[in-house]
């Protein structure tokens, strides 16, 4: 969703986030959840979740389905009532009396877009403005439209509009009110790579703005490439923090060694170095040896392999991805629930 | 507690373009008013001149009445489970939107083409009166008391018509279901004017007061009735 001027996805958005005044406030808490739990009848939809996301801060809310995160976008966003716990969102305690008020500085894109098929992409937005009371509603829309590159389809009823089309114009629609937290329930669902991309670069944009972004979705190389936080939900909270923090506190940092021959001792090449914690076997020609800095462990790992005369082939630091503290997590959810 | 105007409008004027390019809802809300508009047309048409006398103890157009008791009831019907299908609800909802003022507004989007489609039946069958049936009859027919009767009570019955539907809308699940429902409540309503407009209950002024006092009584209660039962929870969960 490039913009006209040459600033992807910059072009439209509101003013207040043109210029950084949205970071000047980062480090605050934007959305503020403790031990929240809500249970329809017998069954619970998630429990005791407790995360904090700070202004400006584009958060991931992960978890496979029926894990509950569409349910507590829906409870921070007052369409449901918690059944216990607090929180607190843009500043304003999460009570019955404060909907209103909650409601006008979020903004939630739910995963379907539900416009108005029959009515023009105009008269969406325009319907929606006055239900923000936004001022200038005309402005505003021009803004919005341009922000997801849709300026030249205002007059076009949704119901001509492609999926991806549509995804846009419910954008659009959540930018309308230019909210200082906004929710999106996975946005990227059902779209093909280059629509995608466009939410991507928008969210980007909105990030460089200031604006606080919720983001649930199932794609995880997403939340890899988007999110500063990420929150792994699974009717608990099974963990928060940066990819990469994640990655750290789940799995052991290991270099994979590659060698043209198995060593014929590989015990007294590594099981003496300072840098390496243990090592393992990994095929015939391969070692996994755990350390705790990779950097510093590779140049000792070399020479000791030169010293005792192996052919190397590589000495790589293994990558674990986000998909990988996913799975893990998800994995060991599983063997719990069957023992 | 505040209503806002510029939201209610946003909802009266969203439904009213959805009604336009919506050919089904156009449909329904032409073909009743048709259905009872013509056979007693035909039947004064038929009527000699003697009949006049028997006419003038009588308030047959006050049938008429069951236009706006049946015509709204169909949209309001519509009206919030029928957002629900098509996935518009939730987006609407997560917006400051009191409830009054959501439902304000679909009223009103249901009031205003029921009124204007009663009244405009009610001056037409005036019309073909004066125009083709005898004069005797005519002057039988179309007398003060009656139009007067029709102006007041014709937004009264679209009223509770309309709030009975969205009652019963918001509490469904399904869009055929709330309709049938919502006429089903509109009987009552319906059976009244009949039974007047036949002299079996006789029409006075101590009558037609109290009945608009009455309703105008239900319209209220119907329009706190129906935001209490409004409950954004279950509209958006489908709990029940």
């Amino acid at each position: 969703m490039g913009s006209d001027d040459g600033a992807p996805g910059l072009a439209g958005l509101p003013e207040r986030y043109g210029d950084g005044a949205g970071r000047q406030a980062r480090g605050t808490a934007a959305i503020e959840v403790k031990h929240l739990t809500k249970h329809f009848g017998g069954r619970t939809a998630f429990a005791d979740v407790s995360f904090s996301v700070a202004r400006g801060e584009v958060f991931g809310f992960l978890g496979p389905n029926g894990a509950g995160k569409t349910t507590t976008v829906r409870t921070l966003g007052t369409l449901i009532a918690p059944t216990s716990g607090s929180a607190t969102i843009a500043g304003i305690p999460l009570t019955p009396e404060n909907g209103v008020e909650i409601r006008r500085r979020v903004s939630i894109m739910p995963e379907s877009p539900g416009l108005y098929l029959r009515l023009s992409v105009a008269e969406n937005l325009q319907c929606f403005a006055d239900l923000y009371q936004a001022p200038d509603p005309k402005d505003r829309i021009e803004r919005a439209l341009r922000a997801v590159h849709l300026a030249d389809r205002a007059h076009d009823a949704c119901g001509t509009l492609s999926k991806g089309l549509r995804q846009r114009v419910a954008l659009a629609r959540a930018l309308l009110s230019d909210p200082e937290v906004l929710f999106l329930d996975e946005p990227t669902s059902g779209l093909d790579p280059v629509a995608a991309r466009d939410v991507h670069e928008l969210i980007d944009a909105l990030r460089r703005s200031g604006v606080t972004i919720f983001l649930t979705t199932h794609r995880l190389e997403e939340a890899e490439r988007l999110c500063d936080r990420v929150a792994i939900l699974n009717t608990t909270l099974r963990t928060t923090g940066r990819p990469d923090e994640l990655r750290d506190r789940l799995f052991a940092k290991t270099l994979t060694v590659r060698t043209l021959a198995p060593l014929p001792e590989p015990g007294r090449v590594f099981a003496g170095l300072p840098a390496v914690d243990s090592w393992h076997p990994d095929g015939p020609a391969g070692y996994v040896l755990a350390v705790s800095d990779p950097a510093a462990a590779a140049p000792a790992v070399t020479r000791a392999l030169v010293a005792a005369d192996a052919d190397v082939l590589s000495i790589s630091e293994s990558h674990h991805s986000l998909e990988d503290v996913y799975l893990e997590l998800i994995d060991q959810d599983q063997k719990a629930s069957q023992q | 507690m505040n209503v806002s105007k510029r939201r209610v409008r946003a909802i009266f004027r969203k439904e009213l373009r959805e009604y336009r390019r919506n050919g089904a809802i156009v449909a329904t809300m032409a073909i009743l008013p048709l259905i009872f508009l013509i056979q007693p047309l035909i039947e004064v048409f038929a009527l000699p001149a003697s009949a006049s006398g028997a006419l003038s103890h009588e308030d047959p157009l006050l049938y008429l009445l069951a236009i706006p008791a049946l015509v709204p009831a169909i949209v309001a019907g519509y009206s919030v489970v029928g957002e629900r299908q098509q996935g518009t609800l939730e987006p609407v909802l997560t917006t400051p939107v009191r409830r009054e003022e959501f439902l304000l507004g679909k009223a009103l989007a249901a009031l205003v083409p029921s009124l204007a489609v009663s009244y405009a039946v009610y001056a037409f069958f005036l019309a073909c009166v004066e125009l083709f049936a005898h004069p005797g009859v005519a002057s039988a027919l179309v007398r003060g008391p009656d139009l007067l009767a029709q102006l007041l009570f014709t937004p009264l019955l679209a009223g509770w018509s309309i709030w009975v539907g969205i009652g019963i809308s918001a509490r469904s699940s399904e869009v055929r279901v709330a309709q049938q429902l919502g006429l089903l409540a509109s009987l009552p309503s319906v059976a009244v004017t009949t039974l007047i407009a036949l002299n079996v209950i006789h029409a006075t002024l101590g009558l037609a007061l109290g009945g608009a006092a009455a309703l105008l009584l239900l319209n209220r209660l119907g329009w706190r009735i129906t935001s209490a039962m409004f409950d954004r929870e279950r509209l958006i969960t489908g709990a029940r």
